[in-house]
């Protein structure tokens, strides 16, 4: 269908027709990159290594926990596992993996030829990259001088004083912190160039409501950053300080208080979720219009509630913390701050179910992420509520229901719709078109995993087995639930595995995806698959939300309705 | 040529410039670090388990904080110097914004020095100390890195290489050393008006 749409001009037609370069001048024109699509896709790759690798840790450790007094890795090295599965998926796989696409969609989505701020572009990339690295590197180099190391086992969220250096002897936890240090300015950098880009580079005519909706959300996604990751460097800061200059922040016996760190964690760890949940809401806008062949529906609602749920995240960090004892108030304050919260995202699952209603619906796997993806984060958003209500919550606190309720954020809305974007924006990518047989053993595979895995650990946790523990006895009447669980994992291993499959022969022999294969609107589908270097070889003039529905209907512009 | 013209383009398309709004989000970033540094300090105020106390061992900054304060203003006049393209004048109050700021490091040192070998105070001594020399050592190394952003626009006006091209980034720069002197007016506040 894109072949007849005539959208030359804004497409540059000239052929390239240069010697093949050599693998090192291709590998030096990686590394000095400061084009966003290539440190976009960088952040991609390197998110995607880093989920194999924190996918394969969390097998392991569902392995260990599948059957009762298993011992397949030892109390150590389990705190180790899941220490490094938390802290891998959240500032390496999700964090890069949602900035690579920012960074590769929104010039494009704007009508500008790149981000703002190049250079400072591909320093946060290499800086959070290096963060990664140092993480990993605690394997070989965390030892110290006690032998007592090598990777962090300080859980996700480090609570003093396990951190103290008594308590934490050698450098795995410097390694965690310092890594953590590092992505985190490599994220404020981001946010700012997203932040800049988004106000200073936009084309001629994209006002700020006429912005896609991604871009919109990244823009709230940015401002979290600035306000959530800042109280985390700073809290990093003072640990290092702890460490290595043996103050007493968070020592509790020079009078230095274990719960402000709490406190100050749940600051960024609270908004950090909604910094990965707004993006995925994003790509969410942008798909499910495009297969409903519908524009969305309450646009100006959609901004609202994103704006309204930037907010209000910023003041429900302590339901993290109920069962620390803060007293009633502060108990009934972040109970009604935390189910209010549900309004605004209510509102978004409503908007999404009216922009499907009486659609045209095209079932391609990224639709059918998308779709999967509403009924998922429904129910993870439901036992939100559950745990928002603090005396339930001293129930279940640090539960595996708690583990199931994040995981179905986690994976149920973010990981699917992430799978969405690389179905939806491959073909722009690369030029091809991701499988789309592949795509549906992906998605079915996936979907039933994920249900096996997530539904049914919600169980174990009513039944009281606590997180983090690494075995536990025959009689609890954990066992089934536990086997059900890891038996969930085989179905999301052999998913993952169509899904690399997928995208590596894709790239090499999938169908030329052609400019527009999906017949969407936004600006990003004017230009080549691949882009040019330089995006836009005449700068687009946009006249409403859907630029490229104006084009392709000249008889009906979006334009005359706005 | 056929372009994605869709409509009538807009006559004119004036977006706010790139160094103004990163500047004001690096800022907003910055000042969230700040919030927790001086929500820690009050927090920690007077739960240390041994002395020294604040009011025992600190005494007001005054001549540091003037200078500090009034070099806000000189590298306005900096700035507005050069957008009248008048580089002689821009690098006269660059380098009196470089004396004030240095006054203001040698006062903190001062203080620092007698607070550690007169006072015994140090990071490891007490609550006090560790909340004291992390917020004022924060503070002062973000004076620091404005330094040596100032002295860089210095040596440019000096060897002639800076110019009204130049007028816009030297006013962002000023913005940030702005930023510096605010955050030093709330430590000050905390730490030696309401913390004493």
């Amino acid at each position: 269908m894109a072949d007849s749409i005539p959208l030359t001009g804004i497409e540059d037609l000239t052929a390239a027709s240069k010697p093949r370069p050599l693998t090192l001048e291709i590998l030096h024109a990686w590394v000095t990159t400061v084009d966003h699509k290539k440190i976009g896709l960088l952040y991609i790759g390197y998110a995607l290594a880093f989920l194999v690798i924190a996918g394969l840790e969390a097998v392991i450790i569902r392995v260990q926990l599948a059957v009762p007094l298993n011992g397949v890795v030892s109390p150590q090295v389990f705190n180790r596992l899941f220490t490094m599965h938390g802290t891998t998926m959240v500032f390496f796989v999700g964090m890069p993996i949602l900035f690579g696409f920012g960074n590769y969609l929104i010039p494009l989505m704007l009508g500008a030829r790149d981000m703002a701020f190049p250079r400072l572009n591909a320093f946060s990339f290499w800086i959070s990259a290096f963060g990664g690295l140092l993480l990993y590197f605690s394997f070989l180099g965390g030892d110290g001088l006690y032998g007592a190391g090598t990777a962090p086992d300080v859980g996700w969220f480090a609570y003093a004083p396990l951190t103290a250096k008594v308590f934490s002897p050698g450098h795995s936890t410097d390694y965690w912190t310092l890594g953590i240090l590092l992505s985190g300015v490599g994220t404020i950098g981001t946010a700012l160039n997203i932040v800049t880009t988004t106000i200073c580079m936009r084309c001629p005519g994209m006002t700020l409501n006429r912005m896609p909706l991604l871009v919109w959300l990244y823009l709230v996604t940015c401002f979290l950053v600035f306000v959530a990751v800042g109280p985390l460097t700073a809290a990093q800061i003072m640990l290092l300080i702890d460490r290595y200059l043996g103050a007493h922040f968070f020592d509790t016996q020079a009078g230095g208080s274990a719960v402000l760190w709490m406190h100050f964690f749940w600051i960024f760890g609270h908004p950090e979720v909604y910094i990965l949940v707004l993006p995925a809401f994003g790509f969410a806008n942008e798909i499910i219009p495009v297969f409903s062949r519908k524009a969305i529906f309450g646009y100006p609602a959609m901004v609202a509630a994103t704006v309204a749920i930037g907010f209000i995240s910023l003041g429900v960090w302590a339901h993290h913390m109920f069962t620390v004892g803060l007293g009633p108030g502060a108990n009934a304050f972040f109970t009604l701050s935390t189910m209010v919260i549900a309004v605004p995202t209510g509102i978004k699952i409503f908007n999404w179910i009216a922009t499907l209603w009486g659609g045209k619906i095209r079932f391609t796997v990224a639709m059918l992420f998308c779709v999967a993806f509403l009924f998922q984060f429904l129910i993870a958003g439901l036992t939100g509520i559950m745990l928002s209500a603090s005396p339930f919550d001293w129930q279940l606190s640090g539960s595996y229901f708690v583990v199931a309720h994040f995981h179905y954020v986690l994976v149920g809305a973010i990981l699917f719709t992430i799978f969405a974007a690389f179905y939806y924006w491959f073909p722009k990518m690369s030029g091809r078109l991701l499988n789309e047989t592949l795509g549906k053993w992906h998605f079915w595979l996936f979907l039933i995993g994920f249900h096996l895995t997530f539904d049914f650990m919600h169980i174990p946790g009513v039944l009281g087995m606590p997180r983090r523990i690494y075995t536990y006895e025959f009689d609890r009447g954990w066992a089934v639930w536990n086997l059900i669980v890891s038996s969930g994992v085989v179905f999301q291993v052999l998913a993952i595995g169509c899904f690399v499959f997928n995208l590596v022969r894709s790239y090499s022999r999938g169908d030329p995806a052609g400019p527009d294969p999906w017949d969407a609107w936004t600006l990003e589908w004017s230009t080549a698959s691949p882009p040019p270097v330089y995006n836009f070889a005449a700068l687009p003039t946009v006249g409403s939300r859907r630029p490229l529905w104006d084009l392709k209907h000249p008889e009906d512009p979006d334009s005359n309705y706005e | 040529m056929a372009t994605a013209s869709i409509t009538h383009p807009e006559q004119s398309w004036e977006l706010p410039s790139r160094g103004l709004v990163g500047m004001i989000c690096l800022i907003v970033a910055e000042s969230a670090v700040f919030i927790i540094f001086v929500v820690a300090y009050i927090f920690y105020l007077g739960k240390s388990t041994s002395g020294p106390m604040p009011r025992d061992v600190l005494e007001m900054p005054v001549a540091g904080t003037l200078c500090l304060l009034s070099s806000s203003l000189t590298v306005y006049l900096a700035a507005e110097a050069l957008q009248k393209s008048r580089v002689r004048l821009c690098s006269l109050w660059l380098a009196a914004t470089i004396l004030l700021a240095c006054v203001f490091l040698a006062s903190t040192a001062r203080e620092w020095y007698q607070l550690i070998y007169q006072d015994g105070l140090t990071i490891r001594t007490n609550l006090f100390g560790t909340t004291f020399y992390s917020l004022v050592g924060l503070h002062a190394s973000h004076v620091i890195a404005g330094l040596v952003m100032l002295l860089l626009a210095l040596v440019f006006a000096l060897f002639g290489r800076i110019g009204d091209a130049h007028a816009e980034r030297l006013e962002i720069l000023s913005l940030y050393w702005h930023f510096v002197d605010a955050v030093w007016v709330v430590v000050f506040t905390v730490v030696y008006v309401l913390g004493r």
